[in-house]
């Protein structure tokens, strides 16, 4: 192979397109959404919500404690078996599309706050995030008259009062995740979204608010782990759903083992993208890209191991590193940023931990050039070459920008390396042959393999894991099941 | 040319596939760029710096080509400071009055070759035809490849009969051949035919006649982008590219332009090395810049037409 460098730095800039937060009209102060109404926190107490670009706040939110959860328990519990449980699941629809709608109506806002809150690219909240979060109540809402034929001769029933806690990766969309499919059941809901992204959800209670949906019915409680504790471990919650770490999953399993609380647990994830030679290469190498550096790497089924066959290892290697030359990484508000910034502190300290480590493991580093902003928080989209299974880069999940690469020569290796983990949410095969994409979708261990494309996400499709990813499944027909009981 | 035939069936390349779907993300990802301000202003007067003035009727007249050239070299004199464009394209009956036209502007002469646009005929008449344009001083020719013959699996004729045209083109006029990728039915067709043309020792490889629709698209030209970066890592030899039909608005254009910078970057970002092949795109990208001047956009009335 010749030496011939394609230099993707160009004299041509694109010139700074910023989109406009003309249309935000953030409150200075957040408090506590609880049956209907909004709430001072009982202990008074506020943290702040920054914008990990600047660094700068945002807003003020309110801190809920134990007895600010337990009101909103009862404010659940009271919409369930007042109003909520009562009405027709054609009624229920009506109030969860009215909701789709106003999402879709306040689209560019929800946008511009997620990324501002965030650090995600505005490219990402404004074709992703927002479009998909309304998709999700959309395609529930038309679920909730139509339960008896979801599950014909179950007899489906609502649980009551569900507990959720969200993370920070996909605020608005992981509560669109939980919420719509427990509407549609009939179940009430009380909701934390993860300390660092509170905003989108607050406003998705003013959407609520708007949509004239019956007070009670959602709740919004902020606030860090110990909230979250304080739901988990309440008795009038009938169901748990919380998607996160693997860490706090396991947490709460303990803590609602004995209880007759269901769960789903969505957490971490170490997936393997991995491709043959006979892989259409290019767009393999966009799925590489897709796969790793969506949302900073900030996502559970992120692509983060990459197994590539010995035979197209260098021509695979060398047009990856070209495509990383073509990422913009900067201000998550111009409409042509690639890469944003790294949602925390907290977050950027843990992916720099990993990188170390994996050059104190004797990795091989490869990060494109240029510098980064000091304000904020900021990873460059980094690879690291010449790493084994029993590497930790290559074992633990360290949801950051943050690529490992292994080869492989026979499919059996593939699937031996593609298995070997704790992990079990996502994987991804790329070939140009069909029966080797069913050979491998049969053996892989993951709640997700996607065949010719990564990350690819739609309300009708569930989603879960197996193994230490956690169990049961949201979205799709699925994601209806763990709203409902069935009884004879 | 044997050992080049050989290089291809072993070039570990040679069965690279395409991915329609993946194709079309891309493409998409890209033409969300927003170009703005001064980086739309570089954009379009690069643009027009690398279309290929073309005119490819029955109809065309001697003042018809006359006018062309005159507007090659002053697509807007009020505006001052503009390019001309990079070449004029014409049929090869045309290239001796057009060279006449153009003297001292620094703009080429192109003509299409080899049975435009069907390719129907033999290898003689081809030969003829291109040398026509070349004793007439063409610096350009645009032939186009023998669909047919790709189509039946003959890919070593199509080979050959690219190989015989560029040894008549010899050092007097660069080749651009035309792949017609409209009707060559799927991406790893382009992608095939690109690898043959470029292996055969074409200097640019071109999407279209514009002639049948579809001409050139957005995934199409990054297909063919690819492939010149292949073939640029594989032997060092820089291929320019073209994509030439239905490009007719700047917007589109500055997309094309956009796929060549992701893909390819500046070596490419010149009109040594990728042309538009457009008869009307000239037009729109002068209302454009005149908008981005003027701040108001201007009836079509004040551009000429020629």
């Amino acid at each position: 192979m010749s030496e011939n460098k394609i230099n993707l730095k160009s004299a041509w800039d694109l010139a700074p397109s910023l989109e406009s937060t003309s249309l935000i009209n953030l409150k200075k102060q957040y408090e506590l959404f609880i049956g209907g109404k909004w709430v001072k926190p009982s202990s008074n107490k506020y943290f702040d919500t920054n914008n990990p670009a600047t660094e700068e706040k945002l807003a003020s939110i309110a801190n809920a404690n134990a007895k600010d959860v337990d009101l909103a328990v009862k404010a659940a519990r009271k919409a369930y078996d007042t109003t909520w449980s009562k009405l027709s699941g054609k009624e229920r629809g009506k109030y969860i599309y009215r909701i789709a709608r106003i999402m879709q109506e306040r689209a560019k806002e929800l946008a511009v706050v997620e990324t501002l809150d965030g650090g995600k690219p505005i490219r990402e909240s404004r074709d992703i995030d927002i479009p998909l979060a309304a998709n999700h109540f959309f395609y529930y809402a038309g679920w909730a008259d139509k339960l008896e034929y979801a599950f014909p001769n179950r007899n489906p029933k609502s649980l009551g009062v569900a507990g959720q806690i969200t993370p920070w990766n996909f605020p608005l969309l992981m509560a669109a995740w939980k919420i719509a499919p427990a509407l549609a059941c009939g179940n009430t809901v009380v909701l934390k979204p993860a300390e660092t992204t509170s905003l989108t959800t607050l406003l998705l209670a003013e959407i609520c608010e708007q949509a004239g949906l019956p007070d009670g019915v959602v709740n919004i409680v902020t606030g860090a782990g110990d909230t979250g504790a304080e739901i988990v471990n309440h008795d009038g919650i009938d169901k748990i759903a919380f998607t996160g770490s693997t860490g706090v999953g396991k947490i709460i399993q303990k803590a609602i083992a004995g209880t007759d609380k269901k769960a789903t647990l969505e957490l971490g994830g170490k997936a393997a993208n991995i491709v043959f030679e006979d892989a259409p290469l290019d767009q393999a190498v966009e799925g590489i890209i897709n796969g790793i550096f969506f949302n900073q790497g900030h996502v559970c089924c992120a692509g983060s191991r990459l197994l590539v066959q010995e035979s197209v290892y260098e021509v695979v290697l060398r047009k990856l590193k070209d495509r990383m030359e073509s990422l913009i990484l900067g201000n998550p508000l111009d409409k042509n940023t690639d890469i944003g910034a790294i949602n925390s502190k907290e977050q950027l300290d843990t992916i720099n931990h990993y990188i170390k480590l994996g050059k104190e493991e004797g990795a091989e580093i490869y990060q494109p050039e240029g510098k980064l902003e000091k304000k904020g928080y900021w990873c460059k989209p980094t690879l690291f070459t010449g790493v084994a299974q029993s590497n930790r880069i290559v074992q633990e999940e360290i949801f950051g920008p943050v690529l490992a690469i292994q080869t492989f020569r026979t499919i059996e290796e593939a699937i031996t390396k593609a298995n070997n983990t704790p992990y079990g949410l996502s994987a991804g095969v790329w070939t140009d042959k069909g029966s080797k994409i069913f050979n491998m979708t049969s053996q892989l261990r993951a709640g997700i393999v996607w065949a010719n494309t990564f990350n690819k996400f739609d309300a009708t499709s569930p989603f879960g894991g197996y193994k230490e990813s956690g169990f049961g499944r949201e979205g799709g027909l699925h994601g209806l099941e763990a709203y409902l009981s069935f009884e004879n | 040319m044997e050992s080049k035939k050989l290089s291809i069936i072993n070039h570990p390349l040679s069965i690279t596939k395409v991915d329609q779907v993946g194709i079309s993300d891309r493409v998409s990802r890209i033409t969300k760029r927003s170009v703005k301000n001064e980086a739309k202003i570089y954009g379009l007067k690069m643009a027009l710096s690398m279309i290929d003035l073309t005119t490819l009727e029955g109809a065309d007249t001697v003042n018809k080509v006359k006018q062309l050239c005159y507007k090659g070299m002053h697509l807007h004199d009020s505006y001052g400071d503009l390019p001309t464009v990079a070449a004029i394209c014409v049929y090869p009956n045309f290239v001796g009055l057009a060279k006449e036209q153009l003297k001292g502007s620094g703009i080429n002469v192109a003509s299409v070759a080899t049975a435009f646009p069907s390719g129907n005929s033999s290898l003689e008449v081809k030969i003829t035809d291109t040398k026509m344009a070349i004793d007439a001083g063409a610096d350009e020719v645009d032939m186009v490849i023998s669909r047919g013959k790709f189509h039946q699996g003959e890919y070593n004729y199509v080979f050959d009969e690219i190989a015989k045209i560029k040894e008549v083109c010899g050092k007097h006029a660069r080749l651009k051949t035309i792949l017609e990728t409209g009707e060559l039915g799927s991406l790893d067709n382009v992608r095939k035919a690109s690898d043959i043309a470029m292996y055969a020792g074409s200097d640019f490889i071109k999407t279209s006649t514009g002639k049948i629709s579809p001409a050139a698209t957005l995934p199409v030209t990054l297909v063919m982008l690819e492939a010149i970066k292949d073939y640029y890592y594989e032997t060092g030899i820089q291929i320019g590219m073209k994509p030439a039909g239905g490009i007719s608005n700047a917007k589109l254009a500055l997309q094309y332009l956009m796929l060549v910078k992701e893909t390819l970057g500046d070596k490419w970002l010149t009109n040594e090395w990728f042309r538009f092949g457009a008869s009307s795109l000239a037009n729109d990208v002068l209302m454009q810049l005149e908008k981005q001047r003027t701040g108001n956009y201007q009836s079509k009335d004040y551009f000429s037409k020629d």
